[in-house]
């Protein structure tokens, strides 16, 4: 694979705010259709239907806040939002949250909303045999209990100021439907109407939703295997919008086509060189240090991305409340990464393998690191994998040197305070810091122990951070209304409005 | 079972990031791959002969309802693949061995030799390129979301992989049919033919095709085997839903249900091909019967 060098569109960044700051309004001042239906094109196909059962991250894009909602909702801007919570109550102590669910609920298939539903939606999250992603953050449930049918208490171990933020990716789930790998029954504006797998999902308008209708008819998820296909789509008309442009070439195709709106949101996926910190050379801080300081990071974004993406110091995208600039702790200097090497006993360099999964952007991005490592005397072997494969050896084994990949979620630097994570960094006050912000009594406690944590990481260069995705979604310039963020991959359709045909 | 050398896991295609032990666990439990081998696959036999290809370890649905729903894309694809490589490649392949003397037919012979050395991949990429970014005359990709509710959509979105495979095939079964015309023309018994008075064209039609036909037919059977099981990349290219993404996307995932299923299929399916093409070649010609009269 040939390194793109240098391919920097000069304007890009100057167009781009300018489409960004149009996208949201009605293009064309055309009239939506009401009716119209949104197709997506997209390459996340869910693996199952069911977020508790190993769906993947296209099942949150596809059925988040349109299918399925929780009690709360993470909005495209970041903040928490009440959605079929009315109010709650938190005791003194922190450990009570008393919900008041929101009255006229139903779900998809006519049943009404009761406490149950919420009790077993909750439980099925923290089931033994649950693979949802919020399992471990749930942890401190200890009982919930359905009150009457519109009020639930959730009693805990200790206080979790994240409680609303966690339980906005619990879906609220029919507790009287089966086989939700393959079906749906939820409360969201859409419904499931088909999945055909292999190829496209559609969700039809839910004509008794309890909140504000849809400006669409619907929606059709058309799934790609490869960007490509997914960009000729776009071009033809066979799809109307992409969520999430993964190709920075076809960015050509799309910028300055009055036929095409490219917007650029922020974005959460961040590119990693995460190296297992228990073994030599990587426990070693001075050689993370050396290893940060080596690679040009501006450069690699520029030569992946054009103007697009940003810099990071650690692993906190802006959009976390904990963020703070880092990228002067570790800056590229080669000079003083010799240095560092030096004084960590590794004055020869040394040599290591990188496991890389074998999907872009990773074999590209290790060429370059492999580059610049050489320039400060580390060699680095690249073994491609697949993505099996890195779940296997390297998540569950955790049997590797280095690996890059890309860490998709929002708020997870808690991924460093936990010592069993596959990255093994062990750092007791970072462990403490994270440990205690959870149990915070304020927001602002909170903040303040993760910021403390996020510099510690970044100035003991916990792993090396290459830089933060850019999220471009292109649209056909008829549609607007979408969210610009898809945070945490998700993607909410109820907004968006298509006019004309 | 010696897919399940390969390394990975198909828990490996359940958990995320941030999954902790005890989801692994339970996401190994969940595949079976906490189970030896050896159980694994008496497991796979029993369910086997009850006719009973399991359940997806991802999808958690019937691995028989995924390969039906896929065969309603491969099997109209290959057939109308292979019909359209028959119409193109048999006229072609006869005037080809009969005109070989004049500019045409070598020029057919020669295009077909480019033919067979084209990577469908690329056919297809370039038709995409021509017919659907360019003239938008057919869609690039994709399959119909109501499926065959709508047959039109169908057909339309299947005329460019259609047309990928038939270009491709046509390219090699001309030259056979090629090479069996002119073994026809070199033939004592179409000089007998022709001495007893026939014209060329109808000794040609009369006796020549029927014997051509028998090696012809075989190897028809063996190409239409090879076109529904080559099918995969042709789907990759069009992203259409057919039973080679099925299978790839299995082995991705390390779902054996998946992938165990989609290969006893197809397996199937070609023998019953093979076996097809047996009997039409003894239809054809009766010496393959076994009787004694022979009318060639």
């Amino acid at each position: 694979m040939s390194l793109p060098l240098l391919t920097k569109k000069v304007l890009a960044g100057a167009a781009l705010t300018a489409v960004a700051v149009a996208a949201p309004f009605a293009a064309f001042g055309q009239d939506a259709n009401p009716d119209a239906i949104i197709r997506i094109g997209s390459l996340y196909e869910p693996q199952n239907l069911d977020n508790t059962a190993g769906a993947g991250q296209g099942i949150t894009e596809a059925f988040n806040g349109n299918v399925y909602e929780g009690l709360f909702r993470l909005t495209d801007a970041g903040d928490v939002e009440d959605v079929l919570v009315e109010t709650y109550e938190i005791s003194e102590n922190g450990l009570t949250y008393t919900f008041t669910l929101r009255d006229g609920v139903t779900f998809h298939s006519g049943d009404p909303l009761t406490a149950q539903d919420v009790k077993f939606s909750i439980e099925r999250v923290i089931a033994p045999e649950s693979q949802s992603s919020r399992k471990s953050s749930l942890a401190t449930i200890e009982n919930i209990e359905a009150v009457d049918d519109r009020t639930v208490v959730i009693t805990l171990s200790q206080r979790s100021i994240s409680l609303p933020y966690n339980l906005s990716y619990v879906w609220i789930v029919n507790d009287a439907a089966t086989e939700l790998t393959s079906s749906a029954d939820g409360t969201g504006p859409y419904r499931l109407d088909e999945w055909r797998r292999g190829s496209s999902l559609s969700l039809t308008r839910f004509d008794d939703y309890w909140g504000q209708a849809p400006a669409n008819g619907g929606v059709v998820l058309t799934y790609f295997t490869e960007a490509t296909a997914q960009n000729n789509a776009l071009l033809t008309g066979a799809i109307d919008i992409i969520p999430a442009v993964q190709s920075p070439d076809s960015l050509a195709l799309f910028e300055g086509n009055p036929e095409f709106n490219v917007t650029e949101g922020a974005s959460t996926t961040k590119q990693l060189l995460a190296y297992n910190d228990r073994i030599e050379p990587f426990s070693n801080v001075n050689v993370r240090k050396a290893l940060a300081r080596a690679i040009n990071k501006e450069r690699l974004l520029d030569s992946i991305w054009g103007g697009y993406g940003t810099l990071i110091g650690s692993f906190v995208p802006p959009t976390d409340p904990w963020y703070v600039d880092l990228t002067d702790v570790d800056p590229y200097d080669p000079e003083s990464a010799r240095a560092l090497l030096e004084e960590a006993g590794y004055g020869e360099g040394f040599r290591f393998t990188v496991d890389t999964p074998n999907y872009d952007p990773h074999p590209i991005v290790a060429q370059f690191v492999q580059n610049e490592l050489a320039q400060i005397g580390v060699t680095m072997d690249i073994n491609l994998i697949t993505a099996n494969e890195w779940y296997t050896k390297i998540y569950q084994a955790q049997d590797f040197e280095a690996t890059f990949q890309e860490h998709v979620n929002h708020r997870d630097i808690v991924f460093y305070g936990n010592p069993n994570f596959y990255w093994g960094y062990d750092n007791a006050e970072v462990i403490a810091l994270i440990a205690s912000a959870e149990a915070s009594e304020t927001v602002d406690e909170q903040v303040e122990k993760l910021t403390q944590a996020n510099r510690i990481i970044a100035e003991e260069a916990a792993s090396n951070w290459l830089y933060l995705y850019p999220q471009i979604v292109v649209s056909r310039a008829n549609v607007s209304g979408y969210p610009i963020n898809g945070l945490n991959s998700q993607f909410f359709a109820y907004d968006i409005e298509k006019s004309g045909q | 079972m010696l897919l399940r050398l390969l390394p990975g896991d198909p828990a490996s295609s359940l958990i995320a990031v941030g999954a902790d032990a005890e989801q692994i666990a339970a996401a190994r439990r969940q595949v079976g791959s906490d189970l030896p081998l050896f159980q694994q696959f008496i497991q796979f036999v029993s369910g086997l002969a009850r006719f009973d290809l399991g359940t997806s370890f991802i999808s958690r649905t019937s691995v028989a309802d995924e390969i039906f729903a896929r065969l309603t894309v491969t099997v109209p694809l290959t057939l109308m693949a292979f019909c359209l490589a028959v119409v193109i490649a048999v006229p072609l392949g006869i005037i080809a061995a009969v005109k070989s003397d004049k500019w045409y037919g070598a020029a057919i012979s020669t295009i077909s030799q480019l033919g067979i050395a084209i990577p469908v991949f690329w056919v297809g990429i370039l038709l995409v390129a021509m017919f659907a970014v360019n003239f938008r005359i057919f869609p690039s990709g994709g399959f119909p979301h109501g499926g065959w509710a709508n047959p039109g959509a169908v057909i339309h979105a299947l005329a460019l992989p259609t047309l990928t495979i038939a270009i491709v095939m046509s390219a090699s079964l001309l030259r056979y049919v090629r090479a069996a015309t002119l073994d026809v023309l070199g033939s004592d018994y179409l000089r007998t033919a022709r001495a007893m008075g026939s014209g060329f064209t109808e000794a040609l039609l009369r006796h020549g095709l029927r014997n051509g036909a028998v090696p012809v037919v075989s190897i028809l059977g063996i190409e239409l085997a090879t076109t529904f099981l080559g099918a995969v990349v042709v789907e990759r290219v069009f992203t259409l839903p057919g039973l080679g993404s099925m299978l790839l996307l299995a082995i991705e995932q390390r779902d054996y249900p998946n992938m165990q299923g989609v290969l006893f299929i197809s397996t199937l399916i070609v023998l019953l091909v093979g076996f097809a093409a047996d009997i039409i070649q003894r239809l054809i010609d009766p010496r393959l019967r076994g009787t004694r009269r022979g009318d060639a």
